[in-house]
């Protein structure tokens, strides 16, 4: 067994950063704690760095519970540079904000859990890794001590505790079952295990993790937290904890899932019709842009559930998830970065915005019309993965339904674009410089990583040199 | 050397996007100069033209997924690719004046030039239809910003409706990319090897996603009712693209995609195609006839003149129909693709003239145009007359061979389905006159007064289109020998 410390070099990177930034911060003059972001930040840079370095090299199994594959890989580096993104956003706002230092380190360690969740391949490491997603991230929503924020903070946590409960039961449950709680003895075991019992464990365990990517029915917390979390807090809870919900969803499913006498599949693809459909219907009318971003990010994970029930049936459904989760990720802080930089909530509050700051505007353009899949931005590329690999396996239909709620998406984002570029009268202004540059930087990754697409997704695929 | 004629405007475009604070002169020479070199080279181009695919760039873009940066030109897209780059410098002469906010306007127009000239040029599906989807973006854009009336609405309408087209065609692309194999979005590789052809079923799901995507943005009927609020709402540089251009990437599709790529399942449901493309020819001239509003009218009879054009290319695919018939079916269809752009974009600026001087379009309110305004009463009959198919301009060079091809096909339906079409003729001719009647003869109307002769730019817009339909319709040789070899090419791909 490979027992190896250094392979986990990015992890514990980032978990330094946290360490070191927490006792910094306790110790620090409160005018002096700038210096938490640049820690922080160094870590972040420094775990990515480690991470692309360790793509390179053969991958597999540490300590017999936590994978090293290219879905690792992939999530290490896309939860890193979102992450440091995020803290970017986040040290732009006034300086001496009371609570600057703990609100870095929390947001490490939820991406260190998002992380973990990724790449864990037992169920005790994943139940782990949701507690360490979770936790940092109710306190986050709920740092500023508003009322609003607390509300969400508290939704959030109540939910979270209620679901995480349940997908203890399930893990407990599957291992009754098989005696075991590594995904490789599960995959082995469970074909002979009861059909009932196994559907039981498999629900149950896929609450806590339709929990963590935000996925119909237990998306009750998405939209309240968009809204009611400060904008950097909301911006970083609708998408970096999703990246290693994925990517764990994706695992689960090669390794165990697809063995089992449950058909997940159509499970998983009615959890995705119903979550890309609610999450449309109740964008439709929302006036408060991060409430409606909120929405967005639900009916995304619709459409990120497609290659989730393509996995393991022909060679596209993994780069699909890889590349889309990134692409998502990467529009999804761009539209947020906006909303940070105008730090008005109302979508009438962006009237004009293109006339203030065309940079910004163009930047909202390019974000909003990415999420409908407009190329050649990078979802674009991650939708057309999405939908073949589910036509490929055998559900025509749900890409169908997939390409219908698009169209309808395409409805709210026009009501947020249009304000943005009618002309006239501007009332908005640009409150954090540094946000506009995060949104117009995540802008211009989105078009590359759409035009470059073709030089990415090779190294996506397992089994090809990476 | 294509991806240059492709991409210049969209290098321009960006220029224009980052200059701080040009002065309106500026924007427009930079405007007229970029889309005039895009028109030579383009010309040059046709000129050294010597059949096949030419001009061709392959190059790999997604290669996991077989897609590639591929483009060429022939038969089919090069006449297209000349009225594309025509009618976008035309547009850039007419709106020398009076448009607000010149530089986003210009910098939008240069970039939708690079995207209908790249949408005539690709070779792949993805490279295909990553054009089609950002003319969307660009069109909305053009009428969110700059239309008239209620533009908001009708540019929403308009992004709503035809995104569903989009997403119907990019469905049908996936299809044809999984039944292909190996598996491949080229379209060189589907058209010699057509997808599908041992799954009936399921190529009939992919032609009827293809076609709902393509008939869209046709539009056929029943799915036009984007274009009527669309048309009347946009400046009328955005009308001039949006049906001289953007309409013939419907038809455009029809004829290099889903014919040569699902030859079975065309020629099985030919037969919807021509019943589509005669009902939409009726129902677009009879509907024109009952409009007041002249952009309107106009804009309806786009869907007339795409009737035929759709009832053409199903006609080709009537297997018991005579070969060449077929072929001159195909080769008017091309033919009225090209001189629909030029007549229809002329007609548009011509109505932006009319906006320009009196903000209506109101027939009732018009009248006596001719006395105060003779070289704008003049051109707008040519127009007019070019529309209706008369003899000696490009409409009645293209209208003729789409008859003579359907009904040449001779089975008793084609050859029904071709009479009743050629009363839509009869509409159209009865409905301009009437225009001509009554906004342009007669006595003078309410807001007549206000109508003043066309200015030189607008001169210098209107009239090479009209010349150039004028010379196709006199001397049609240059332009169908280029069209004719690719249409008996198509017709021989679909009848495998």
């Amino acid at each position: 067994m490979n027992e190896n410390p250094l392979d986990l070099l990015p992890e514990l990177l980032v978990l330094g950063g946290a360490v070191i930034g927490l006792l910094a911060g306790s110790f620090l003059p409160r005018d002096r704690r700038r210096a938490v972001a640049w820690i922080c930040g160094a870590a972040l840079a420094g775990g990515t760095a480690a991470a692309v370095a360790a793509a390179a090299r053969p991958g597999g199994t540490v300590f017999g519970a936590y994978a090293i594959d290219p879905l690792t890989h992939v999530a290490r580096v896309t939860v890193m540079l979102a992450t440091l993104a995020v803290v970017v956003l986040a040290a732009g706002r006034a300086r001496g904000h009371p609570r600057e230092a703990e609100e870095h380190v929390l947001l490490l360690l939820a991406a260190l859990g998002a992380v973990v969740l990724a790449a864990a391949d037992d169920l005790l490491v994943l139940v782990a890794a949701y507690l360490l997603a979770s936790i940092p991230a109710y306190a986050l929503a709920g740092i500023a001590g508003d009322a609003r924020g607390t509300e969400a903070a508290l939704k959030y946590y109540l939910m979270g505790a209620f679901l995480g409960v349940l997908m203890l039961a399930g893990v407990t449950l599957l291992y009754g079952l098989a005696g075991s709680t590594a995904y490789p003895v599960l995959g082995g075991r469970l074909p002979a295990a009861s059909g009932a019992a196994v559907a039981c464990g498999v629900v149950a365990l896929l609450a806590g993790v339709l929990f963590k990517v935000g996925g119909v029915p237990a998306h009750f917390w998405v939209p309240d937290v968009a809204e009611g979390a400060p904008a950097v807090a909301a911006a970083f809870v609708t998408t970096v904890p999703k990246v290693g919900g994925f990517v764990a969803l994706a695992r689960m499913a090669g390794e165990f899932l697809a063995a089992s006498p449950v058909d997940w599949r159509l499970l998983a693809a009615l959890v995705a019709a119903a979550t890309m459909t609610l999450g449309n219907l109740a964008a439709f009318f929302q006036d408060n842009v991060r409430r409606l971003l909120g929405y967005s990010t639900v009916s995304q994970a619709g459409y990120l559930l497609l290659p989730v029930v393509a996995a393991g049936r022909g060679g596209l459904a993994e780069p699909a998830l890889l590349f889309y989760v990134a692409a998502y990720a990467v529009t999804n802080l761009g539209a947020f970065a906006v909303a940070v930089a105008v730090g008005r909530d109302s979508l009438d509050d962006h009237a004009g915005l293109a006339r203030r700051a065309p940079g910004v505007a163009v930047a909202l353009a390019v974000c909003l019309l990415g999420f409908v899949g407009t190329p050649p931005t990078a979802v674009f590329a991650g939708k057309v993965l999405a939908f073949t690999a589910a036509w490929d396996a055998g559900y025509a239909w749900l890409a169908v339904v997939a390409a219908v709620n698009t169209v309808a998406s395409v409805f709210y984002y026009l009501r947020w674009i249009a304000p943005a570029f009618r002309p006239g009268e501007a009332a908005v202004r640009i409150r954090s410089r540094t946000a506009a540059r995060v949104a117009c930087g995540a802008a211009a990754i989105s078009v590359l990583l759409g035009v470059a697409s073709g030089l990415l997704l090779p190294g996506l695929s397992r089994g090809a040199p990476p | 050397m294509l991806s240059v004629v492709v991409f210049l405007p969209l290098v321009a475009a960006a220029a224009l996007a980052v200059w701080r604070r040009p002065g309106p002169r500026a924007v427009a020479r930079t405007w007229i100069a970029v889309s005039a070199a895009d028109l030579l080279l383009v010309v040059w181009m046709w000129t050294r033209y010597r059949g096949g695919i030419a001009y061709e760039t392959r190059a790999r873009w997604i290669p996991s997924v077989g897609a590639g940066y591929h483009v060429g030109v022939d038969g089919l897209s090069l006449p297209l690719l000349a009225m594309t780059a025509l009618l976008f410098l035309v547009c850039a002469v007419g709106s020398l004046r009076g448009t607000r906010r010149a530089g986003p306007y210009a910098a939008l127009f240069l970039a939708l030039e690079t995207v209908c000239l790249g949408l005539f040029a690709a070779l792949d599906l993805l490279l295909f239809f990553v054009f089609f989807d950002l003319s969307i973006v660009g069109m909305y854009f053009v009428i969110a910003g700059w239309g008239h009336g209620d533009h908001l609405r009708s540019a929403l309408r308009f992004f709503l409706y035809t995104f569903l087209g989009s997403l119907a065609l990019l469905l049908g692309f996936i299809g044809l990319y999984l039944g292909s194999r190996p598996r491949t979005f080229d379209m060189t590789d589907l058209t010699r090897n057509p997808p599908l052809a041992d799954a009936p079923g399921t190529a009939a799901l992919v032609l009827l996603a293809v076609a709902v995507g393509l008939a869209v943005k046709t539009p056929s009927f029943p799915f036009h009712t984007w274009l009527p609020p669309a048309h009347t709402d946009a400046p009328a540089a955005g009308s001039a693209i949006l049906a001289g251009v953007m309409l013939k990437m419907g038809t455009y599709g029809f004829v290099r995609i889903a014919m040569p790529m699902l030859p079975g399942a065309w020629q099985r449901y030919a037969w919807v195609f021509v019943a589509v493309g005669v009902v939409g020819a009726l129902y677009g001239a009879l509907v024109a006839l009952a409009q007041d509003d002249l952009k309107r009218l106009v804009a309806y009879t786009s869907v007339n003149h795409m009737g035929y054009v759709v009832l053409a290319v199903g006609a080709a695919g009537l297997v018991a129909g005579d070969a060449r018939a077929g072929e001159l079916a195909v080769s008017g269809a091309v033919t009225q693709m090209v001189s629909h752009g030029l007549v229809t974009g002329a007609l548009f600026l011509l109505t932006g003239v009319l906006w320009d001087r009196v903000h209506d379009y109101d027939l009732g309110r018009l009248g006596g145009i001719a006395g105060r305004a003779p070289v704008f009463a003049g051109l707008t009959a040519v127009a007019a007359f070019a529309s209706l198919g008369l003899p000696g301009l490009s409409g009645f060079i293209a209208e003729f061979q789409i008859f003579a091809g359907v009904i040449g096909t001779g089975s008793p339906g084609a050859v029904a389905a071709g009479a009743l079409a050629v009363i839509g003729v009869l509409i159209t001719a009865a409905l301009f006159l009437r225009v001509l009647h009554r906004a342009f003869l007669g006595p003078p109307g309410e807001l007549t007064p206000r109508v003043t002769e066309m200015r030189p730019g607008e001169l210098a817009a209107v009239t090479p289109l009209l010349a150039a339909s004028l010379v196709i319709g006199l001397f049609p040789r240059w332009l169908l020998d280029v069209i004719e070899p690719a249409a008996t090419a198509v017709v021989s791909l679909v009848s495998r």
